[in-house]
């Protein structure tokens, strides 16, 4: 069995880590000094997908197929002319912020969510088309804005292994939609969340899910990092139950990791809400809840505990059984191999950490 | 004709990337053309509607353009046109 590998996005370049002999070390890097804000191996070919954010140039996609040997860029998606993101505004890409590929059934099949707040897919070597059923969505153009950034954008898409057809996405900020065709049609899947930042808090769209993930063995058991919360649901998000601590750290964050096999089991890395955006009480630590979020426990060892400012960005905390891993805004790595129970090291040097991903 | 100069930063991209002549009247010609000599390197100048990046700019001899949207800045023969990226961030 090969060694397990992670591609880093960093406001700096690509890294690849590889765990050899139970340590996590760099081994490689590509794109020095571009921001790479999303990384994506697509498993079913092993290809490696990253979307750049050039300062100048706009935002780029390239691909390899050979760990990194060689790189292709391809068109990124671009919104179709006559296309506005709010009255007046035409439409362009702002941000590429989500990958995900479309089932074992569709070979080369490709999703990207972008900011404005435009679902792309492709086919095999096809260009990126704007999936109409969502952009034409009713709420779209009076009830989405952006949450962090100036315009709603979509960060999550879980496509469901058991059917390919049925798809999730998660945006910020409009909440959850859910598609059962393919995309020809959304369905908002908000009950249960809270907005504590509408006039109407329980509004039916206008939701801030920061990340949107599922349970790999049982997919209608999904989680949600919401900017009011942390919420589960187990019925394939048409309910939504706050799991957030009452007291203790686990409410707000971007982050959040789900368990593959086990329901029951997920991360997040808690944070102080808008006033601040640092570590709660300037101490790092992940909290699990093995229990579908009854309770959380909050772990430390091997985490700074003192003047520690990291966020975890939303894409950046993964989980692969016990293996954990996280990256921070000021440049901090960190790994776990007990399940988030205590960490180790990997840099306390790098870039600004954007996203992190599981490679074969 | 007019003269066509880039920034060397986008040669980090097109290692080939090198001035030229080519016939145009207007700056949106230019970026038409730069499509055909170098494929892609449009889509590094321009957004998907054809607007001007917000972090490049475009300069006939030293004045920068106006028209960031449609780029319809007239241009004279002999003109040299440069193709930069905007000193963002400081």
């Amino acid at each position: 069995m090969s060694n397990k590998k992670v591609l880093v996005g960093t406001r700096k370049g690509l890294l690849v880590l590889e765990k050899k002999s139970g340590d996590w070390k760099i081994i490689a890097d590509h794109f020095m000094g571009i921001p790479v804000n999303m990384v994506f191996e697509d498993s079913r070919s092993n290809t490696w997908w990253v979307a750049l954010d050039h300062g100048h140039w706009g935002n780029k996609m390239h691909y390899s197929n050979d760990q990194g040997g060689n790189w292709t860029e391809v068109d990124a998606p671009q919104y179709p002319e006559g296309e506005f993101m709010k009255e007046d505004v035409p439409a362009s890409l702002k941000y590429i912020w989500a990958f995900a590929h479309g089932g074992k059934d569709h070979p080369g099949s490709l999703f990207v969510g972008t900011e404005p707040g435009g679902l792309f897919h492709r086919n095999g070597d096809s260009t990126f088309t704007l999936n109409m059923g969502l952009w034409n969505q009713p709420t779209r153009m009076n009830n989405w804005f952006g949450g962090g950034r100036d315009y709603p954008g979509i960060h999550s898409i879980v496509v469901d292994p058991r059917d390919s057809d049925h798809i999730y996405i998660g945006i910020s900020c409009a909440g959850v939609f859910e598609t059962m065709d393919r995309g020809e049609t959304w369905a908002i899947r908000n009950k249960g969340l809270r907005a504590d930042f509408l006039p109407d808090p329980y509004a039916e769209v206008g939701h801030d899910p920061h990340l949107l993930v599922a349970c790999a063995a049982q997919p209608d058991v999904m989680w949600q990092q919401n900017h009011c919360g942390i919420f589960r649901s187990t019925d394939g998000a048409q309910n939504w139950t706050e799991v957030s601590e009452e007291e203790g750290p686990a409410k707000f964050g971007f982050a959040i990791a789900a368990d593959a096999d086990n329901p029951q089991r997920a991360w997040v890395a808690p944070a102080i809400s808008d006033e601040t955006r640092v570590a709660v009480e300037k101490a790092v630590c992940i909290s699990r809840t093995d229990d579908g979020g009854k309770t959380w426990q909050s772990f430390r060892k091997g985490l700074p505990q003192s003047y520690a400012y990291d966020i975890v960005y939303r894409h950046a905390l993964i989980a692969d059984g016990d293996d954990v891993l996280f990256g921070t805004t000021t440049g901090n790595l960190f790994a776990s191999g007990d399940g988030g129970e205590s960490w180790t090291t990997v840099s306390n040097f790098l870039p600004m950490v954007y996203g992190l991903t599981y490679i074969s | 004709m007019v003269t066509v100069k880039f920034t060397r930063a986008l040669r980090r991209f097109y290692p080939d990337l090198a001035p030229f002549e080519m016939e145009a009247d207007t700056v949106a010609q230019i970026v038409q053309g730069l499509e055909e000599k170098y494929p892609g390197l449009q889509n590094y100048i321009v957004d998907e509607q054809g607007h001007l990046r917000q972090h490049v700019n475009i300069f006939v001899e030293n004045s920068l353009i106006k028209d960031r949207e449609t780029l319809n800045d007239k241009l004279d023969p002999g003109n040299e046109v440069y193709i930069m990226q905007a000193l963002s961030g400081g």
